[in-house]
């Protein structure tokens, strides 16, 4: 009997906190609501190494850790979006700034992969490489949900990242010709502080303000948007940074043209430790003029070619935010 | 018991189904109305991440969050430093948690009737207030500052504490000095329950009948400096702290003891799972058991003749799928006999005895030792919703009056069998407040810690039921 009394003491303090809590809540819901993610078109996968990610188990992991910026529907318009700066990622456009595919293509699931376990610098973009394998996969196939481009393309090839030469001061200064040939300068600065003529005037593929990156800002420890070793930085030329002014480099450069500007930008990171910078250190700390007759060298066949668009508008036209 | 429950759904009361249909019912339209989580103050408005990035579910941190808290509140993304932030940010959060509770305990001596009642009580109630304002300095230079009240505003300093990150660049080395909670990877301090016996770890604050020893309490937070380091992506941890033997009690009051306090652990990842932590933790110190007097008061920091102490144990967090999860701590405790025998936190008037020059321990004292685990499993239906349980008990393995004293323990005296269940609801969360409308129920029994009923000492159940709404902003 005692039994029966504990049962209906709980079970009524029970259903009165429920119901009044449900009451609550439901009071509460409609003003917090907010849009619901849409079903997606189509379950979506993606593919990196051997795992396998589906759209439906990344759907719960992006809720609850993406949507706060990115938003729930996938535009970029989340709740925090309008204190952010640079503004989160539109999904819906699918263009993405770090990527193995040339300019204008769609990325590779493990580009996308990549950049959610690296984060990005200077933004508010963390470095997610607490989840495991299979949740960033699950996320990448959730992402893809966002834009129809995931259905009607395919990825681009990765493009194909020859060996490094070694660092000679000789790359250095051609580096540094081809910093100034191709006007690099103009947005990143000469001494590469992000400050060049241009910079105060970029804006991105949505028209928000972009700032070009500070190679000498950083410490020991500086990264780059999309990576920190040299063959990012490498890519970035070849591929460029889709939705920003960065334009491709890629039928505009020779692979040794651009190990050479590598060389030379990692001596714009004054404050990084470096096999560049002890080069440089080696060499005197100044770097020499570049030598014209390396001109007829093969390396340097890129010089005669068309200098990299600069146009700001061609070069938003690849789409996508920052 | 559970026979007897069981009979009662089953076939002789039909208000007990109808109760249980609406009940299951009305969870059920919660459960659907419910929605994710957004953000949460201080840190959400700094970074404009919701809260359900770094907490399971408020306060406890998740994975990432634990990587947050590791870089010293820092994202590691150069924007940490405070000139990142809106200048509209105040890194300030209040908490206070409103609360109607039913407690009910049974053997309590009294003066009327038989000298042994259940006393019940139930009421509206109120929490302290907690003030948490922590962040950066400067980039890796860190801070927590947790002015606590309790109920009647009487304040006191939780924590305050000071960190230095990536000291030479490396995550390997941070240093923490000030007042702080011990790097215990299930913390009391972000536990997800609120009643009395249920709002803390029970393993994490005891101490047999009779110790007087308060020092060796893991959940509180103590007076040190720790040196902590993590792995890049935090899958592995350490921590070695130095600890003043004051239980976090400010002013010197005790003496020159002090406790180490070392925990690491390693996470794994298994795939559909999720990550998977294991690690281990020591506790190892000394505390004064003689303090000089004067007028014969204890005279406040002249403590010596410390004795030792010690608790180690297990700690593992599984998860299996974005759901479920289950927390589990082990421990093994042992204090110095003389602790045992009631020596110790003379000062704080946890006892009476005074290791005195001269002074002897009784025939049959010994070292009491103890084990005991917890496990804590969690259903996190959303971000905003989560279903807690836990089970804790802690078994005597030996008894500081031992077989050849003249009044020998019982085997079991001070064991003790706890479980809490409950769940929060988080009806929205912005990047400027938090709120969460949490039940619990609580029920705790302890061997031996009653009254004597004729030569026999007796047990004691507590329960409580609590329902309050948590809340910052």
């Amino acid at each position: 009997m005692d039994n029966l009394k504990r049962v209906h003491f709980f079970s009524a303090i029970l259903s009165f906190v429920l119901a009044a809590g449900f009451t609550a809540v439901r009071a509460q819901d409609a003003p917090d609501v907010g849009p619901h993610p849409p079903q997606p078109v189509k379950a979506m996968e993606s593919h990196i190494g051997n795992i396998a990610g589906h759209s439906a188990g990344g759907k719960s992991d992006y809720r609850r850790y993406c949507a706060g910026c990115h938003g729930d529907l996938g535009d970029g318009n989340g709740e925090n979006a309008v204190w952010l700066d640079p503004k989160p990622r539109n999904f819906t456009l699918a263009t993405f700034k770090c990527r193995s595919t040339l300019t204008g293509t769609l990325p590779t699931d493990e580009d996308l992969f990549n950049t959610i376990a690296r984060g990005l610098t200077n933004s508010n973009m963390p470095i997610w490489n607490t989840f495991t394998k299979q949740q960033r996969a699950d996320l990448v196939a959730y992402i893809k949900t966002f834009s129809p481009r995931w259905e009607k393309e395919k990825p681009g090839d990765a493009i194909k990242i020859p060996a490094e030469p070694p660092v000679t001061i000789e790359s250095i200064s051609h580096g540094k010709a081809l910093f100034t040939k191709l006007e690099c300068w103009k947005c990143h600065g000469p001494q590469g502080k992000g400050d060049g003529p241009s910079a105060a005037t970029l804006t991105d593929s949505q028209d928000n303000p972009i700032r070009p990156y500070n190679f000498a800002g950083g410490g020991d420890d500086s990264r780059f948007k999309c990576g920190s070793t040299n063959s990012d930085i490498y890519k970035i030329f070849i591929t460029g940074v889709d939705g920003t002014p960065m334009p491709s480099f890629a039928d505009v450069i020779q692979p040794n043209d651009a190990w050479d500007l590598v060389h030379f930008l990692r001596t714009l990171q004054v404050k990084r430790h470096s096999k560049e910078n002890d080069v440089l250190k080696a060499a005197g700390g100044a770097i020499p003029a570049y030598v014209e007759k390396q001109a007829a060298a093969p390396a340097s066949q890129s010089e005669n070619r068309p200098a990299a668009p600069a146009s700001q508008s061609e070069n938003r036209a690849a789409g996508g935010g920052n | 018991m559970r026979m007897g429950t069981q009979s009662s759904f089953c076939g002789k009361s039909p208000w007990s189904k109808w109760y249980l249909t609406a009940a299951l019912v009305l969870v059920f339209l919660v459960l659907s109305g419910s929605q994710d989580a957004n953000a949460l103050p201080a840190f959400a408005r700094k970074y404009g991440l919701r809260c359900s990035a770094c907490h399971e579910s408020w306060p406890m941190l998740n994975y990432f969050g634990q990587k947050f808290k590791d870089n010293g509140y820092q994202l590691m993304n150069d924007r940490d430093a405070p000139i990142w932030q809106n200048p509209g940010y105040w890194p300030v959060t209040f908490r206070i948690i409103p609360i109607w509770h039913r407690v009910s305990t049974g053997k309590v001596a009294v003066d009327q009737g038989t000298g042994i009642a259940r006393v019940t009580t139930s009421g509206f109630d109120i929490s302290g207030l907690d003030f948490h304002t922590g962040g950066t300095l400067e980039k890796n230079f860190s801070f927590y500052v947790l002015p606590s009240s309790d109920a009647t505003a009487s304040f006191h300093f939780e924590t305050v504490m000071a960190r230095l990150d990536n000291l030479f660049g490396s995550p390997w080395l941070n240093i923490k000095l000030g007042k702080f909670e011990l790097d215990n990877l299930l913390s009391e301090k972000r536990i997800l329950t609120l009643t009395g016996n249920g709002g803390i770890y029970q393993l994490y604050h005891f101490t047999p009948v009779g110790d007087g020893n308060i020092f060796g309490q893991m959940g509180d937070n103590q007076l040190g400096a720790e040196l902590m380091g993590h792995s890049y992506n935090d899958r592995t941890r350490y921590s070695a702290a130095i600890l003043s033997s004051t239980d976090g009690n400010v002013g010197l009051p005790y003496g020159n003891a002090y406790t180490g306090y070392f925990a690491f652990s390693q996470a794994f990842d298994t795939g559909k799972l999720g990550v998977d932590r294991i690690g281990a933790y020591a506790m190892i110190g000394q505390a004064p058991t003689y303090y000089l007097t004067q007028a014969g008061t204890p005279l406040a920091g002249s403590g010596i003749s410390n004795k030792s102490f010690h608790r180690e144990g297990f700690v593992g967090q599984f998860y299996f799928g974005q759901h479920l999860d289950l927390q589990v701590v082990t421990q093994h405790g042992w204090d110095n006999m003389w602790f045992g025998q009631g020596y110790g936190d003379l000062i704080g008037g946890t006892v009476t005895g005074n290791n005195l020059p001269g002074t002897t321990l009784p025939a049959g004292s010994q070292a009491p030792t103890w084990n005991g685990v917890l496990f804590e499993p969690h259903y996190v239906y959303s971000p905003q919703l989560i279903f807690i349980g836990r089970y804790e008990t802690i078994r005597m393995s030996r008894q500081a009056n031992g077989a050849g004293s003249a009044s020998p323990s019982a085997s079991n005296l001070g064991n003790i069998s706890t479980y809490t269940v409950g769940f929060r609801y988080n009806p929205f969360m912005t990047s400027r407040a938090g709120f969460a409308w949490h039940n619990e129920y609580n029920w705790l029994h302890q061997d031996g810690t009653g009254p004597l009923i004729g030569l026999s000492t007796s047990n004691v159940n507590t329960s409580e039921l609590l329902t309050g709404f948590d809340f910052d902003f």
